[in-house]
Formats: structure tokens, sequence, C-alpha cells
């Protein structure tokens, strides 16, 4: 185990589509903010991570060169980590190593993305396997619509109650939008919308998909002695878990989800927790799409497999629940994809340090952040809290 | 925030060889018959199809082969009436896991031969467990799409 290692701050873009400003002038914004927020200089980075979706999204290879003076690493190492959706959540563990070896005591970590300047769906075909299976996939949405109907019909849930359920989230989560200064898609939703929206690959509607953001996220990682030099309130990382699963899809069930139940378990036990509904005071889980948001609910042991559908309709993880969830919106308002598992980190960060504005959980202590990569492939992880 | 701005254009194309290797070309050889060929591990003796040269638990070498059943049962599907990059043929289309009888993991392939037309239709006619039979081109080419699809067996 290494040492103690807080997050001590962070600084996000605005999400949209910033046709506004080149890539590097969009992060230089997002690294400004991180300064700016924490009056932390420049200098006294000894390291910088950054992260995007695969480079072929990206217009230009090795995007860490690209942005070099706007990450202020002229002269400092620097490390690029990329893990397609779970980019940002592995950006953050990557810090985390960093400090707890003892190699670096503050370490900046930035994640990416500009999706309306590529094409995202045909990226992600990229990252199928290219012999036998890349033909039959439609980009991220028809993988994620074999998963969920994998997961319904293995629990033998109604589909009118997993429609209700996912409608039930969408219309929440883009109505928290609005309370969430950073967040791309807000909009007041009502049923009759969400149900009767155009089909994307089905069961999946409009309203269910995140949208392609254009956005950036910065944080600060730092070791026990540079929270007390600074004397910011710390986002103590308490429990990290990160599983992978086979290449190829189709070879293991993505139902009772084995990389997602490991990565959480990992996290909990470093960080103590046995019953996370109760003791996490609010989740900020990756959900860019709403159906898979309820199955990461059973895979992370907020409650029963083939339970979750119930919970959210009687509101369990919703702001004023017993474990809210995603109260910025999440993935499914703000999808900047090397960006978005950072602001999950960041936004966990937020809450545990009562930094969260409109949308802080009161009093919140414990918070996990989370996010996932690949064609179901990857799950990482992390739990923060205000108490080391 | 409103003023337009100069976006500048580039298309990237970057032609990619890849090496197929003797396991995966055996397989293609099949395709080209109208045979779909697994492997069988000896180690946890599981079978996969498409034929692989490893197993992805036990890394054992894959060398005992098998002409697996062209029938199975669906796993799962996605309908989609709206074309992604790189599909094979016009939407709508009918993506899905199939597990080949006799075999341990899921084929991923096309569903077809059915009314296509209407989300409702295609939801009636195929669930999970739904029987289904793979239908091929005529002419064969030693590639995946050398099966059209999948269709219900009726």
């Amino acid at each position: 185990m290494g040492r103690p290692v807080a997050i001590i701050g962070s600084g996000q873009t605005h999400h949209g589509r910033r046709f506004d400003v080149t890539y590097p002038e969009l992060v230089k914004e997002a690294v400004d903010a991180v300064f700016e927020n924490t009056g932390i200089s420049p200098n006294d980075i000894e390291g910088v991570v950054s992260g995007t979706m695969p480079s072929m999204m990206e217009g230009v290879a090795l995007t860490h060169f690209y942005f070099a003076e706007v990450l202020r690493s002229v002269g400092k190492p620097i490390m690029k980590t990329e893990t397609c959706g779970s980019t940002g959540i592995s950006l953050a563990f990557t810090g985390y190593y960093w400090v707890a070896s003892g190699m670096a005591d503050l370490v900046l970590v930035v994640g990416s993305e500009k999706m309306n300047e590529g094409d995202s769906q045909a990226t992600m075909t990229t990252v199928v396997e290219p012999f036998y299976q890349r033909y039959f996939i439609a980009g991220a949405p028809g993988v994620f619509s074999m998963q969920c109907q994998e997961w319904s019909v293995k629990f033998g849930i109604p589909e009118d109650k997993v429609r209700a359920a996912a409608t039930r989230l969408s219309i929440d989560h883009h109505n928290d939008a609005f309370d969430n200064p950073y967040a791309h898609i807000k909009k007041r939703l009502t049923p009759e919308e969400v149900n009767n929206a155009r089909i994307i690959t089905y069961p999946i509607r409009l309203w269910d998909v995140c949208p392609n953001s254009d956005g950036a996220c910065a944080m600060i990682f730092a070791s026990e002695e540079m929270v007390k030099k600074y004397g910011l309130k710390p986002a103590w990382v308490k429990g990290v878990g990160y599983s992978g699963e086979e290449y190829w899809f189709g070879d293991s069930e993505k139902a009772i989800w084995q990389c997602a139940i490991d990565a959480a378990k990992q996290a909990y036990d470093m960080a103590g927790i046995t019953n996370p509904r109760k003791e996490l005071d609010v989740a900020e889980v990756y959900n860019p799409f709403t159906y898979q948001e309820m199955l990461y609910y059973e895979c992370f042991g907020f409650c029963d497999f083939g339970e979750a559908c119930d919970l959210v309709l009687k509101g369990v993880f919703s702001r004023e629940g017993e474990l809210p969830c995603d109260p910025s919106g999440g993935t499914l308002c703000t999808n900047p994809i090397g960006a978005t598992g950072l602001n999950r980190a960041a936004e966990a960060a937020l809450q545990v340090t009562g930094q969260a504005g409109d949308h802080q959980i009161p009093g919140a202590k414990l918070s996990l952040a989370h996010a996932m990569g690949g064609v179901d492939q990857y799950n990482g992880v992390m739990i923060l809290g205000s108490e080391k | 925030m409103k003023k337009d701005f100069y976006t500048i254009s580039n298309v990237i194309r970057l032609p990619h060889k890849y090496a197929a290797g003797p396991s995966f070309t055996r397989f293609y050889n099949g395709l080209e018959e109208g045979k779909i060929f697994g492997t069988i591990c000896p180690s946890c003796k599981k079978t996969f199809v498409p034929a692989r040269s490893f197993c992805p638990g036990c890394l054992a070498n894959l060398d005992e082969w098998v002409e697996v059943s062209q029938e199975g049962e669906v796993v799962s599907w996605a309908y989609t009436d709206r074309e992604f990059f790189g599909m094979p043929g016009k939407p709508p289309v009918i993506l899905a896991l199939i597990k080949l009888d006799g075999t341990d993991c899921n084929f991923l392939h096309l569903i077809g031969g059915i009314e296509m037309g209407d989300r409702d239709e295609v939801s009636s006619a195929i669930k999970r467990g739904t029987r289904v039979r793979a239908a091929w081109n005529d002419e064969k080419k030693g590639h995946m799409l050398d099966i059209k699809y999948f269709e219900p067996v009726s």
C-alpha cells in the first residue's frame, strides 16, 4: 500500500459544442481553472498525466505533445493514459499511483475530448476485433443494447418496467443537470417525450443516450505534506479498484458483469466498505445509457441483482433518496469521453469537500466515482472521503 | 459564443492489412466451403467459435478443430434503423449474440430473413432463446459476410 493521496482541486470547462476554441485552448480552460481554484503555481507541479479517447478520435496523434504548453508540461515528465470511456478514471488512477508511490508530491491530471470534431462512433468501431466482430457493432449503442437486453431478460424484468425505470432516470438526470454549471444537456422532460423518442438501437431511445460533448477536466493529486502546505480541503483517495475482461465481445456474461463487480469489490475492500448503499453518501456512476446505470447499481452491490428497476422507481437513487446517484446529471447529460471519468472523480471530490454548489448532497463524507471503457471491457472505481 | 469561426477539414485514410495467421485463415477457408469451424481447448474443453489459436481462459494452444452446428439460440440482440460506420449493409439491421449449439461462447453476427420494417414486428419475432440458422450468400469469398445472416428456424 502506498502513501495517502488526496485530490485538492479540480477545474472543468463548460461542456457542449465548443467550436469557439481550438482543442489546446479548450484544455487550457480546464488547466487554468484548477490553478485558479487552488492558488497552486504550475511551477510546483512535478508531473503531468494526460488522456483522451482512442487516438483515432483526436485528429492529432499523441495529444499529450499537442497540449504540452497548456498542460504546463514543458520540462516535466508526462504520461499518457488511454482506456476509451474509462480514460478519465484511469487518469485519476495514474495520478494516484504516481503520488502514492512517493515519486511525486504534486501531480496534474487532465482529461479532454472534442467529440464534435471527429466521428466518435466510427472510432468506437475501431476498438472492436477486426477479423470477425467489427462488422456487427452499431457503435457503442449496439453493444450496450445487447448488454441491456441480456440483463433484463436474465432477471425476467418486464419490458414496461425497465422502460419506466429508464425513463425515471432520464428525467431525473436531465433535471439535475440544471444545477451543474458545467453540464451540457439540461432539459425538463416528460415521460411521454422519453418513452416516444426515436430509437437509436432498440430498446435504447434518444433520451437514454449521452450526448457528444466537447470539454476538459483537470485535477491535482497531492501527498499529505502538500495537503498541509496548501491548506486546501482534501478529498482523500480511500480505495481504488480496476478490473478488465476478455477482449472478445461474447466470451463472458455482461448481466452479472464480473469486471464491474470485481472493480467495486477491490475499491470497497481497500476503503473498508461492507454495505455500500448505507455507507456511501453519493455515487457518480458512469451512465452513458440509462439501462446500463441500473446494471451498475446491481454489480456495485447498491442492491440485489434484478432489483434496480424497482428501487429506481421508488426513488432510492434520486437526489433525495437513500444513495443519490449522479446528482451532477452524470455522463448521460455530459460526455466528453476522455474527460468523462475524470469529471466523475471531480464531482465525487467536490461532494466530499462540500463544494458541489447547487447539486451538493448535504453532509456527504464518502463518495464513489466510476467509469467503464472499451467494448464492455474495463471498469474502474474510486472511493473518496473527507477523512483520511 | 454564437459567432461562427473557421473550421478546417482533413480526411485521414490509413489503409491497413491485418495478418490473419494459420487459425483465422483456416476458419476463412471453412467459410468458403459453407462451414463454420471452432477450436476446442484441451484444458477446459470449451469450444470457441469463430476458431481461435489460443484459449482466452487457459491460454492453451487450440489445435483440435471441429465443424460446429450452424444452428443456435439468440442470447441478445439490438435493432437499429440508423446507419453506423462500417455496417455491412443498409439499415435496418439486427445485431445479435448467438450461441451456436455445442459451443461455449457467443457468436456475434446479424439476424435477418424476417420482416424488418417495424421494430415491434422484430421484437415479437426475436427473443432470447429464439432458434436461428445460418443463411449463406451464393458466392463465398472466405469472409465473415459469406454468412448473410442468421434466420429464425421455422
